[in-house]
C-alpha cells in the first residue's frame, strides 16, 4: 500500500481509571477526563456532552451523599469499547443518594432529584449499588448511536 | 473552571444577572449568591442571561428554581436568555422548559417580565 494512502487504525479499547478528591472542586477533572476518554469512541459532540454531565452528577451525588463537603476518594472508571463506553462511579458513601420518584419527569420545585434524573435521561443504562462495607457504585452505559 | 457573574440594573426595576462560564457544583454557590443578594434587595424581576455559559449542572438548575421560588413568592419572575442547544436540551430533559421563560435574546426576555 501507497505509505501516503494508508489509514491508520487507532483502537479505541481501553480503560481508564481516576481517583478525585471528594470536593466539589475536583468534579471538573472527573468530566473532563470522561469527556476525553469518551472522544476517542465515534460519539457525536452531543453524545459527548451527556456523558460528561452525567460523569459530573454522579460525582456530585456522591458529595452530596457524604453531606455536601467532603466524600473522601472518588473513583472513577471508564471502559471504552468498540461502540459503547461504561462508567463507574465509586464512592465510599453508604448513604442514601438520591432517586428521583417521579420517573416520567420532575414535580416543580423538587431539585434534590435533579442529578439522578438527567443521569437517568442522558445514559442508556444507570445501574446503583450499595454495599454497607464498601460503599456505593453506581455504573452506567451510553451506545454510540450511529 | 469559574463563574463571571456581573449583575447590571435594567429597565424599571428588573435587573439582569450576566453569567460567563460554568456552573456546576463548585461554581454555583457564587451564582445563588448573586441571586439571593438581588432578593434581598426586593428586586423580584429577574432576566439571567446564560448566554455565555458554556456548561451547567443539576446544581446549577437548583440554583435558579431557587431564585424563581423566592421572587415568585413577592410577585416577580425570573426569565432566562439560552441559546447554547446542549443548554436548552438540559431544560428540555427536566421539563423546566415548563417553568421558565427561555428567550433567544434579553430584550425578549426583559419585555416578557411580569
Amino acid at each position: 500500500m501507497n505509505p501516503a494512502t494508508r489509514v491508520l487504525t487507532v483502537s479505541s479499547h481501553g480503560t481508564v481509571e481516576l481517583k478525585i478528591p471528594g470536593r466539589a472542586e475536583w468534579v471538573a477533572v472527573a468530566r473532563l477526563a470522561g469527556a476525553a476518554v469518551a472522544s476517542r469512541l465515534r460519539f457525536s459532540v452531543d453524545e459527548i456532552e451527556d456523558i460528561k454531565l452525567a460523569i459530573a452528577e454522579a460525582c456530585t451525588n456522591s458529595i452530596q451523599a457524604a453531606g455536601g463537603v467532603d466524600a473522601g476518594t472518588i473513583e472513577i472508571v471508564c471502559d471504552a469499547a468498540e461502540d459503547e463506553l461504561r462508567v463507574t462511579v465509586r464512592d465510599s458513601s453508604t448513604g442514601p443518594h438520591l432517586e428521583p420518584t417521579e420517573p416520567g419527569g420532575l414535580v416543580e420545585g423538587r431539585t434534590e432529584a435533579l442529578g439522578v434524573f438527567l443521569i437517568r435521561a442522558l445514559m442508556d443504562t444507570v445501574d446503583y449499588t450499595t454495599d454497607p462495607r464498601r460503599g456505593t457504585e453506581l455504573v452506567m452505559t451510553k451506545r454510540v448511536s450511529s | 473552571m469559574d463563574i463571571k457573574v456581573n449583575v447590571r440594573e435594567s429597565e424599571g426595576d428588573a435587573y439582569v444577572v450576566d453569567l460567563t462560564g460554568e456552573i456546576d457544583v463548585y461554581t454555583s454557590p457564587k451564582v445563588k449568591d448573586a441571586i439571593t443578594e438581588l432578593i434581598d434587595q426586593e428586586h423580584y424581576n429577574l432576566v439571567i442571561n446564560l448566554e455565555k455559559v458554556r456548561y451547567i449542572d443539576s446544581t446549577g438548575l437548583g440554583v435558579l428554581i431557587g431564585g424563581l421560588k423566592r421572587v415568585r413568592e413577592h410577585g416577580g419572575s425570573v426569565n432566562l436568555v439560552c441559546t447554547n442547544p446542549q443548554i436548552k436540551k438540559i431544560f428540555d430533559i427536566t421539563g423546566l422548559v415548563k417553568i421558565f421563560g427561555i428567550f433567544d435574546d434579553e430584550q425578549s426576555a426583559m419585555k416578557a417580565l411580569v
